[in-house]
């Protein structure tokens, strides 16, 4: 099936999608409705089946995981598949031509990259935002207190390398408090970076608070002061192309749901 | 070409570039050779050689590539030092505990190199079994280092050269050994005079094995070394970070150390192997 006749046959779907609850409830919806993905993901459409695969940022693999056990359980039949790593690396294999159903990156500007490449379907939204923290031994033993301290000699640190979003966002902040820091490495996501804090082999990371969160007491975290001017938003979208796009259309209305919200939020992610 | 009777088999098996390959041999091995060099084909034709210029004028592919082929000799010649003793150990000697020790020396091969960094980490790391008393009695910390990238490369390319001598050792004639030995060689005058000379084309091949893998080596380097430009960014490195903000570039850089590597490895080839 080419591409074009996939897209037709996606929009048949998802208009099938659409009227059927409308057909059942007596209030009729005009079939404008058709038109959002949203309203072909309520959970009452039956319509979706078969494997969504979800390319998603390496900090959203702990809720992202936790929330497809949901999601596969809100509609049988439907299995979720993730790749996680680093947003730039999916981004990368996407325009590649990897069969991925959804992106969901941790910066616009990947997003951006796939959008440029014409591989985004339509307008990414910004489901949640996250502020980047210093991740520290338990205790903070080096006793750092600000993104100055990170340049003590006897400091190693772990930065993410700046092709991917915690270090972009890590170049950003040190800007903005005029702090130069010759980090040990420039990992390639920040579950690495943080992974190198929770051995013990850097005394610190600039990684997101809701790593820290998740990392459940393995790491402190130390906020900063310049902290709001390295937020990074986290958008997501349908892929053109995508194997299962009426899936993928009810995985995305999914995520960005309330109940999801409240899952990301107490995970330590921002509301965007 | 037609079969002449009376040639004997031996004649017949010696002459093996010229024999017609039955159909059944000659298509899957088609196929095989296709896929094993048409990813090379298509990195070639994909290259941007407008940007090649570009590329290899920026500094920090030469500061890359230098450390990488700096590295991967280091590793060889670090393989080399304990490879060849090793493989020797386990062939020539009846130690206990052989068998294992063999079985061991195999697991780097198989094992996924992440798997391999992640486990260096956790012994020579800062915090790791050893690596914290390196670290409180010498103030040594190896992984984010030059000398980490190598135990990495090591770990990953030293088997190879081990199996490559293990194998030769193992069909080399004992006879001649065991002549010297009632002549009254010492065990030490024997390895180096007669066994170590009948090693040398094995341990050439398993050199070249040994520093094309550690050349090639990513998965332990990363994790166990980190990634900083100058003192352990290697080329994979570079080139897989390169390959996500700017593909062209990643292309590019693949390039150079596929011409690098082959370079190397066919003027190595003409040295130690013309003599086998």
């Amino acid at each position: 099936m080419n591409r074009r006749s996939r897209l037709t046959a996606s929009a048949l779907a998802l208009a099938l999608a659409g009227l059927l609850p409308a057909a059942c409830s007596s209030s009729a919806t005009p079939a404008a409705s058709t038109s959002t993905p949203a309203s072909a993901a309520s959970s009452a459409a039956p319509a979706i089946s078969g494997t969504v695969t979800v390319f998603a940022a390496a900090s959203l693999q702990k809720t992202f995981t936790s929330l497809a056990t949901t999601f596969e359980h809100d509609h049988p039949g439907v299995t979720v598949k993730f790749s996680f790593g680093g947003s730039d690396t999916l981004a990368a294999q996407i325009t590649q031509g990897a069969p991925a159903d959804v992106f969901a990156s941790a910066n616009t500007s990947t997003m951006q990259t796939v959008q440029t490449a014409g591989d985004a379907t339509g307008t990414p939204t910004v489901f949640v935002k996250n502020t980047l923290e210093i991740a520290t031994a338990p205790g903070n033993p080096k006793n750092i207190k600000t993104l100055a301290d990170l340049d003590k000699s006897g400091i190693k640190v772990a930065l993410c390398a700046k092709t991917v979003p915690c270090g972009s966002a890590a170049v950003k902040a040190l800007a903005a408090a005029k702090v130069s820091l010759t980090p040990v490495t420039y990992e390639t996501d920040v579950t690495s970076a943080l992974t190198k804090v929770e051995l013990g082999e850097v005394d610190a990371a600039l990684v997101y608070h809701s790593d820290i969160l998740g990392a459940g007491g393995k790491v402190d975290g130390v906020v900063f002061s310049t902290a709001s001017d390295a937020v990074n938003s986290y958008p997501i979208d349908v892929l053109k192309g995508a194997p299962n796009p009426t899936a993928a259309a009810a995985f995305v209305a999914f995520i960005l749901s309330s109940p999801s919200r409240q899952v990301l939020l107490a995970a330590g992610f921002q509301a965007p | 070409m037609t079969r002449t009777a009376g040639r004997t088999g031996r004649q017949r098996r010696r002459r093996g570039p010229g024999t017609r390959a039955p159909a059944l041999l000659l298509l899957p091995s088609l196929i095989g050779l296709a896929f094993l060099v048409l990813p090379v084909v298509g990195l070639l034709v994909r290259t941007p050689w407008r940007q090649l210029t570009r590329d290899l004028s920026a500094g920090d592919t030469w500061t890359a590539l230098r450390l990488s082929l700096e590295c991967a000799t280091a590793a060889t010649g670090v393989s080399l030092l304990f490879g060849i003793p090793l493989a020797w150990l386990l062939v020539r000697t009846d130690l206990p505990g052989r068998g294992l020790a063999r079985a061991l020396v195999m697991v780097p091969l198989v094992l996924p190199p992440v798997v391999g960094g992640m486990a260096l980490l956790l012994v020579f790391g800062r915090a790791g079994i050893l690596g914290i008393y390196l670290d409180r009695w010498f103030g040594v910390s190896l992984p984010f280092t030059t000398p980490g990238v190598i135990m990495a490369e090591t770990f990953v390319a030293m088997p190879f050269l081990v199996v490559s001598v293990e194998t030769a050792l193992r069909t080399l004639d004992p006879d001649i050994e065991e002549a010297a030995a009632t002549s009254g060689a010492s065990t030490w005058q024997i390895f180096r005079h007669i066994t170590l000379p009948n090693l040398l084309p094995a341990i050439g091949a398993g050199a070249v094995l040994a520093w094309a893998r550690a050349l090639g080596e990513f998965g332990a380097t990363i994790t166990f070394a980190g990634n900083f430009p100058g003192t352990t960014q290697t080329m994979p490195l570079a080139v897989y970070l390169a390959f996500q903000e700017d593909p062209q570039s990643a292309i590019v850089l693949s390039v150079v150390l596929l011409a690098v590597s082959i370079t190397v490895l066919a003027a190595l080839r003409d040295r130690l192997f013309t003599r086998v």
